[in-house]
């Protein structure tokens, strides 16, 4: 049970390869954090500084008050999870999970209470004696759990560990993975790509991109308010709408419609933000109605998107799916003026 | 190779179609490589079998298949003479005690070596590595005279050693781990590269030192590659003539079977058929070496160029 803190942290390979930049946040205890951005944005390394598997070039990393920077990786008190969950393969389940307390050199009864207690949570008792060979993908996914879990660290580290499974299974681990979290009252600190398990599993979630934290905050704080043009345009799927727009007396001009900002923005020229599913089939202010020249049409079931053009721009809406539209149809929308973003186009910060 | 591109082949290929032409002839002619080798292999053994058991006349006048016709005159005289006219249970005995330590040396120090140069930091690694893998392309024959003078000055000659009553191999120990030491940590090496790094990791965080990971991690990952170099080094020391000549001679009391049975020609004139008979035997042990391990031999000689 313990705080993570990094402190003005940075990872530097060589002089003009700086993957990490002043990496501030606070990781409460038992929060589950998720550090999510696209391949290449420094949330792996990040991951690795902490669990000690990468030395730290600036900066403070604190696990509780302890500060980690020179602590050797198995003195952190801390378990990872691996992409590949990295079993060793010669070894049954049982000794795969056996192993951190072997080197622990706890007593045989202690190791097999723990191995034992942890198959019992993550249902692998008829599986002990395998090979992981002999196992499917969710099944090594659960022992390398298991190995994390029978060791009581107080914080578990996962990087992307969904990542090998399929569709249906990673959205069941998902939810076991959340269960897990209830149950066992740690700090788990989360990596992935997939913005569907940062909103979806994170208490908080820290979005990066090119080494540089663009921001912390609860998934409802991020979906709805973005700081930045990236955060706005990574979370959330179908992808938020961007059209350029011109400022005239708190009235923002895209190519085609204007809407009124509910606040005013000193700028001439931005980025008008708005989700696909404020753009409704339902015109509620006429002011900001818009026509659309359907292209494609996606019928999810509960959802419809239709992804057309209109003016010069590309937009997607989410609309009623009783709604009969087919390609090439040019249809009236309308826009939900309540959940508009501004973004300014230089500094790409979010002025509304 | 064949059967991938096979399987890979779409299920609608039809018979008799160019594509399923190409895919049949290279599988025969893999299949007249693979048994042309062997047959190349397996006639002069059988040969040299045949001949073994054939007595010095009828070796001397037709050739070794016209035994193989009615009437049969086999006989085992060749191998009685052999065992009562040679040593050969001393030069057994001397290759076995020649040909396990010079195997069991270098593999182990390679073993050493290799997780260092692969999973170990410390300056200069790749260079001494390089370095290493150069010494692949020095001739042997080049080494005898400096490493004689070595030997010679640090009193490891077999006639000092059986002086002071130490085996009179360990020159012949040193030499074999020395010239076998390059290529077995190259092998080597090339395995331990290919194991995945997360393993690495993750025993570190759990708390493995260097020396459990080689031990409890490596080590038992490595048995196919461990198992394809034991085979090489071992018959090259079994099969090895001139190394062994060169650094503790001919005398009987040390001199391994390759030596003895040179010697059975010089000492025997003309009495070749003793020689099949001798050449057959010492052929045993090689062969349940390799037999006996060759279900990781290919494993090994793949290790680290196809994955799984």
């Amino acid at each position: 049970m313990a705080s993570v803190t990094f402190d003005h942290v940075v990872k530097r390979y060589t002089a003009d390869l700086t993957v990490v930049k002043d990496f501030n946040v606070e990781i409460k205890d038992k929060e589950f954090m998720v550090l999510v951005g696209p391949s290449g944005c420094g949330k792996s390394t990040a991951l690795r500084m902490l669990a000690g598997l990468e030395p730290i070039t600036e900066g403070q990393i604190r696990i509780g008050d302890r500060v980690v920077n020179n602590v050797a990786a198995k003195d952190r008190d801390i378990a990872m999870v691996f992409q590949s969950y990295a079993l060793y393969p010669h070894m049954s389940v049982y000794d795969n999970m056996a192993f951190p307390l072997q080197m622990q050199h706890m007593k045989k009864s202690d190791i097999d209470k723990r191995v034992q207690n942890a198959s019992r949570i993550l249902g692998l008792d008829n599986f002990l004696k395998r090979k992981p060979r002999a196992l499917s993908g969710g099944q090594r996914q659960r022992v390398a759990l298991g190995r994390a879990i029978v060791r009581n660290p107080k914080v578990f580290l996962l990087d992307e560990p969904l990542s090998n499974l399929d569709a249906k299974l990673r959205g069941q681990t998902r939810i076991e993975l959340q269960k897990l979290h209830r149950d066992l009252e740690t700090t788990f600190i989360y990596v992935t790509h997939d913005q569907v398990e940062a909103m979806t599993m994170g208490d908080r979630i820290a979005i990066m991109n090119a080494g540089i934290l663009q921001q912390v905050g609860t998934p409802g704080e991020i979906y709805d308010h973005p700081a930045n043009l990236f955060v706005a345009g990574f979370i959330g799927s179908p992808t938020m709408n961007f059209v350029p727009a011109t400022m005239q007396n708190g009235t923002a001009k895209a190519s085609g419609f204007e809407v009124k900002l509910p606040k005013p923005v000193r700028a001439g020229k931005g980025m008008l933000g708005f989700r696909p599913e404020a753009v409704t089939d339902r015109v509620t202010d006429e002011g900001s109605a818009m026509q659309m020249k359907v292209d494609v049409v996606e019928r999810l079931g509960s959802d419809q998107f239709l992804y057309g053009q209109v003016g010069g721009d590309s937009v997607t809406a989410r609309v009623d799916p009783r709604m009969k539209v087919d390609p090439g149809d040019t249809v009236r929308l309308g826009l939900d003026t309540r959940t508009l973003h501004f973004f300014d186009s230089e500094t790409e910060l979010a002025l509304v | 190779m064949t059967a991938a591109a096979m399987s890979q082949a779409p299920a609608t290929t039809s018979r008799f179609s160019p594509r399923w032409l190409a895919d049949r002839l290279s599988g025969v002619v893999l299949h007249i490589a693979v048994i042309s080798l062997t047959v190349a292999w397996l006639v002069p053994t059988a040969g040299l079998l045949v001949t073994s058991f054939r007595n010095p006349v009828a070796i001397g006048n037709s050739g070794w298949w016209t035994a193989l016709s009615p009437p049969f005159k086999f006989t085992l005289d060749n191998y009685q003479q052999m065992f009562e006219t040679s040593n050969l249970g001393q030069s057994f005995f001397n290759s076995f005690m020649i040909s396990i330590p010079a195997t069991v040396i270098p593999v182990t120090i390679a073993a050493f070596a290799a997780y260092a140069f692969t999973w170990m930091k410390f300056p200069g690694r790749d260079w001494i590595f390089l370095a290493l893998v150069g010494l692949l392309a020095v001739p042997l024959q080049l080494t005898f005279v400096p490493i004689q003078k070595v030997l010679v000055a640090a009193q490891l000659t077999p006639e000092h050693l059986i002086a002071i009553g130490l085996p009179p191999f360990i020159p012949l120990w040193l030499a074999h781990a020395g010239y076998g030491l390059p290529f077995s940590i190259y092998l080597l090496s090339n395995f331990f590269r290919a194991l995945p790094s997360d393993l690495f990791e993750s025993a570190e965080i759990d708390g493995a030192g260097t020396l459990t990971v080689f031990f409890r991690i490596v080590l038992p990952l490595s048995v196919p590659a461990l198992a394809s170099l034991v085979i090489f080094q071992f018959l090259w020391v079994w099969n090895d003539l001139l190394v062994a000549l060169i650094y503790v001679g001919g005398t009987a009391d040390v001199a391994p079977v390759t030596v003895t049975l040179v010697n059975m020609i010089d000492t025997l004139g003309n009495n070749y058929q003793l020689l099949t008979a001798a050449a057959f035997f010492s052929m045993i042990v090689p062969l349940i070496v390799f037999l006996s391990l060759q279900r990781y031999f290919v494993r090994g000689i793949l290790a680290g160029s196809v994955k799984g």
